[in-house]
């Protein structure tokens, strides 16, 4: 083949791949972050609004529904005490070991019904069976079996987020495009090699979103195993929310409210949120504006 | 059906050819919806050798091609490819889309226990015969069809492939990327001396691209024809010749396709 026309097609192929990658011109910083915060600043704002004008219709009196400034400054006030943050740290490790204890059952059920047609027909509806089950109806068998323990607490959370995250595993891996199996297969990827660099990352979409609607599980879990299982010496928001029923503290209650509602915002939004745009971008599953 | 090329000519024992294909039969299904795709197909195929396999739809080019690859089973018969490594590129890039560009190249390499250091060489080296070099870090959808199809490319090269098996890879893309890859593939068979399998519909492409077009019959796919194309290279797709080739050739199809009119 004549040099030239080598030139020549190599000149043809580039001109043809630069009509087709855009240039994109990255967003500054700034930009980004007000673009996405200014929509949810703005719900917040109409939140606290809506909320204000039902306090000022005089519906409920203020020592059952304070105004949000009052509630707001209750919240200020709990952050700034050494209790507040011993208790939401207690809640934290026990939503950190629930949920991994949960992560190792959920992902070892998943690959099991996965891989077995036998499990998948003995026990694969049942894990939906038991995820549909409201997590409060355990409680009384797990007092029953553990006590008033951390344990039955435990039990609970993994009881609740274990199945979702298997069904996102087995959805995950039900859903592989055949033709990434083939390609893999082509390429010489068996047993081991084959799980580790073609069925997990090709099922990672699915597994994720059974993670994110795990921790939901988890995460409700935990706050209704707080609030029925009390342990002496061991402060927790749950507790602090009993708490401040039982002393009739309005304020306080709806703070430690917000307070759950927040750190179930940050956890799905930024952590797991923040996964899945990585992800959805990276295999080009986002709309380009 | 043995092919003398000039080179086995100067040799006392023929080369053994790089695919060889005896008698080979494969059903698929059972009961009524069992359908016949292959019939007693013998084809050899020698090395370094760039053959086209034409027919029309539903005559078993494909199966033939998995057939090779190892990915499914003979019925009867036998395919030898003595051990020559295979690289395949399919009708769909089929790349793997949390992987760049490189690391998809780089996937099969992985397996197959290549050192770090080595990969990394000859990944750039394949992604250079590609022309994809600038693109490595890209992921694949950020690449348009034409570029997934040459990562694809790069990727079955990779395997150290002595044997190429491409079944339709440039059925999805628009006539101008076609014709320039083309070219592209036949300089990589120039410069690679590798044997090339090539299963298309497209009777211009096939006569474009081929030392020898093999026409196979539909339902059940057999050997009819097997022709080869001694156009000078590099041959252009809308020249007369070719043209005049795929008359041939498309006549030939249609008689066979009319066949089952019944």
């Amino acid at each position: 083949m004549p040099a030239e026309n080598g030139l020549t097609l190599s000149a043809d192929l580039r001109g043809l791949d630069a009509l087709e990658i855009p240039r994109v011109e990255p967003d500054r910083p700034l930009q980004r972050v007000w673009r996405a915060g200014w929509p949810k600043a703005a719900a917040v704002a109409i939140g606290l609004l809506v909320w204000q004008l039902v306090v000022v219709s005089g519906w409920k009196p203020a020592y059952v529904l304070p105004p949000p400034t009052r509630v707001l400054g209750r919240l200020a006030e709990q952050v700034g005490t050494g209790e507040f943050w011993q208790a939401v740290a207690i809640t934290m490790q026990r939503a950190a070991f629930g949920f991994a204890l949960a992560l190792g059952l959920g992902t070892t059920l998943g690959l099991a019904v996965s891989q077995s047609r036998i499990v998948r027909s003995a026990v694969g509806s049942l894990i939906s069976g038991v995820q549909s089950m409201p997590s409060i109806v355990w409680f009384p068998f797990a007092i029953l079996l553990f006590g008033l323990s951390e344990t039955a607490i435990l039990f609970v959370i993994v009881l609740g987020a274990a199945p979702a995250i298997a069904n996102g595993l087995i959805a995950g891996i039900d859903h592989i495009p055949p033709i990434l199996l083939r390609a893999g297969r082509v390429l010489g990827a068996r047993g081991p090699d084959s799980w580790r660099h073609v069925v997990l990352p090709a099922a990672l979409p699915g597994y994720l979103a059974g993670l994110k609607q795990g921790w939901a599980f988890a995460w409700r879990s935990l706050m209704a195993g707080e609030l029925l299982v009390v342990i002496a010496e061991r402060p927790s928001i749950g507790v602090r929310l009993q708490f401040a029923r039982e002393l009739s503290d309005a304020a306080g209650l709806q703070a430690m409210m917000i307070v759950v509602l927040v750190i179930g915002l940050l956890v799905d939004g930024l952590f797991f949120g923040t996964l899945e745009r990585i992800i959805r971008r990276n295999r080009g599953l986002v709309t380009v504006r | 059906m043995t092919s003398a090329t000039p080179l086995e000519t100067d040799s006392v024992i023929p080369a053994p050819p790089a695919i060889q294909i005896r008698d080979v039969t494969k059903t698929y299904g059972d009961g009524r919806s069992r359908v016949q795709a292959l019939a007693s197909v013998d084809l050899d195929i020698s090395s370094g050798e760039f053959v086209c396999l034409l027919g029309a739809s539903g005559c078993g080019k494909s199966t033939l091609l998995n057939l090779v690859a190892g990915l499914y089973r003979v019925d009867q018969g036998s395919i030898t490819t003595g051990d020559r490594h295979i690289g395949f590129v399919f009708q769909e890039p089929a790349l793997f889309p949390w992987l760049t560009v490189a690391g998809n190249v780089e996937a099969g390499m992985r397996f197959r226990r290549v050192p770090r250091a080595e990969r990394q060489a000859r990944v750039g080296e394949l992604l250079r015969l590609v022309h994809l070099d600038e693109f490595a870090h890209l992921r694949p959808h950020e690449l348009s069809g034409g570029m997934q199809q040459r990562t694809s490319l790069a990727r079955a090269l990779a395997q150290d492939a002595d044997i190429l098996l491409m079944d339709e890879p440039f059925g999805a893309l628009d006539a101008m990327t076609r014709s320039v890859l083309h070219d592209e593939l036949e300089q990589i068979w120039a410069r690679t001396g590798v044997t090339i399998l090539f299963v298309t519909h497209d009777v211009r492409e096939a006569i474009r691209l081929g030392d020898r077009v093999v026409l196979l019959s539909s339902r059940p796919g057999r050997v009819i024809g097997d022709s080869p194309i001694e156009l000078e290279r590099p041959r252009r797709l809308d020249s007369p010749e070719v043209n005049a080739l795929a008359g041939e050739v498309t006549a030939l199809l249609r008689q066979e396709v009319r066949r089952h009119a019944g």
